[in-house]
């Protein structure tokens, strides 16, 4: 549980993402394009076997949109259904023509045969609820939720994800990333070069010209550095007082 | 109670599953299937009649004792058992045509629900609500699906039988047919799509 809900809280913003995104969202509202077409026809308070096409089409179309489901396949089958159920009705024909088959015929047996299988479902619901209110003998708990299964997927596969995601971003700020490692060894360099021509150095001078926040870093480590090794010492004559480096620790002192 | 009322009883509370009254007759060589029925009526009374907080409980083609749905809330606010979780509407469903139309295949369910079926079948399989029954003669050999015993037990049913007769409902089902016919008229459709 909690991995998907770590999921769904760093998916939450592509929910923002714009057409295209590849995301599909499932509702749990409906549980298939029947369903829904159920839903729009008991609404409009309309019987089954007089379903007019035209309004039901489009008033479908729109309900998918707007649930995020114009992406996923069965929707979009029951949708390209009514669009040409609703053509076919638009065809002229004559009044006398006995041979004509209402279009809507298998639609209306599908709704029918599929809001049958709905009342077995309650049910089957309501019986399996029922049996739940007794208890055999022989219980254990539930096993704990399992961690989910590692990730099988190639670099190709990882790649256009996150391809399909960047596309999705209006504005990608990307940063590059490249290797700065520190030169603990030129500043070292720098640093017995410093004290080979002066007893004493400051801070500032140690630092060089111009320095950047590497080479303060990497300064910093090579002064620690020698004064663990004790070619020099570290001195603050007062707090706050500008780091004076002094060569030779037992020079120094005595 | 009888002595064999007696043997039935502990059987039953060692038994983690329903058991069915041929299974039931093997423990006492002497016993005939009439006797074992007597018997087992004699324990339901018994509990029935002495108000017992467990019951006899016809179940999956067996029996099986069960505790009365009245301590269902108490025994599951100690949490000593929990209830099994609620099925969803996609299960159900799935569910609902292969109790009716088995031996069914994948195709026809999807068909009459309108969804894919491929990832329900598997979890109910995983489940041991439904099983492979058979395989379909039409083109591809499809594989055709049952309910198990599992499925009546979680469902508190005895058997395929107690299921909600045709006239019960309030739309008649429709004539079973073949699977095959099923794939013929898929046929049919895509020559006139094209």
């Amino acid at each position: 549980m909690d991995h998907l809900s770590a999921v769904a809280e760093t998916e939450a913003p592509a929910q923002t993402l714009g057409v295209g995104s590849g995301f599909v969202i499932e509702l749990e509202a409906f549980s298939g394009p029947l369903d829904l077409l159920l839903h729009l026809l008991r609404e409009e308070q309309i019987e089954i076997a007089d379903i007019p096409i035209a309004g039901i089409a489009d008033q479908f179309l729109q309900a998918i949109h707007e649930l995020g489901l114009n992406q996923a396949a069965d929707y979009l089958d029951m949708a390209s259904r009514l669009v040409r159920l609703k053509a076919q009705m638009l065809l002229p024909r004559q009044s006398e023509d006995d041979g004509w088959e209402d279009p809507r015929a298998e639609l209306v047996r599908r709704l029918l045969e599929y809001q049958q299988i709905r009342e077995v479902a309650v049910w089957l619901g309501r019986s399996a609820e029922r049996r739940a209110e007794q208890f055999a003998r022989g219980y254990l708990p539930p096993p704990p939720a399992l961690p989910l299964p590692p990730l099988t997927l190639n670099l190709i596969d990882l790649l256009s994800a996150v391809e399909r995601v960047l596309a999705g971003i209006p504005f990608p700020v990307l940063h590059r990333v490249v290797a700065r490692p520190l030169d603990v060894e030129s500043a070292t360099r720098r640093i017995e070069g410093l004290l080979a021509e002066q007893e004493e150095i400051r801070w500032l001078d140690a630092l060089g010209s111009e320095p950047t926040i590497v080479d303060v870093l990497s300064t910093l480590l090579a002064l620690l550095e020698l004064a663990k090794r004790g070619t020099l010492r570290l001195l603050q004559p007062t707090p706050f007082s500008p780091m004076v480096i002094a060569r030779d620790a037992a020079r120094s002192v005595a | 109670m009888t002595p064999l009322a007696q043997l039935l009883e502990a059987a039953l509370f060692s038994a983690s599953r329903p058991l069915t009254a041929d299974e039931l007759a093997t423990l006492d060589p002497d016993a005939t299937p009439a006797d074992v029925r007597v018997a087992l009526e004699q324990l339901r009374e018994h509990y029935d009649f002495n108000q017992h907080g467990i019951e006899l409980v016809e179940l999956a083609g067996g029996y099986q004792i069960l505790t009365r749905p009245v301590y269902a809330a108490a025994i599951e606010r100690a949490q000593f058992s929990v209830r099994t979780p609620k099925l969803t509407a996609a299960t159900l469903e799935t569910l609902a045509v292969i109790a009716y139309r088995q031996p069914v295949g994948r195709i026809e369910i999807e068909e009459i629900r309108g969804v894919s079926a491929a990832g329900v079948l598997r979890s109910l399989q995983e489940r041991g609500l439904i099983e492979v029954v058979g395989r379909s003669e039409a083109l591809g050999r499809p594989l055709l699906y049952g309910t198990t015993p599992l499925f009546l037990e979680l469902l508190g049913l005895g058997d395929l039988a107690d299921l909600p007769k045709a006239e019960e409902l309030t739309i008649a089902l429709r004539p079973h047919r073949a699977v095959a016919e099923g794939l013929d008229d898929a046929a049919a459709y895509v020559e006139a799509e094209s």
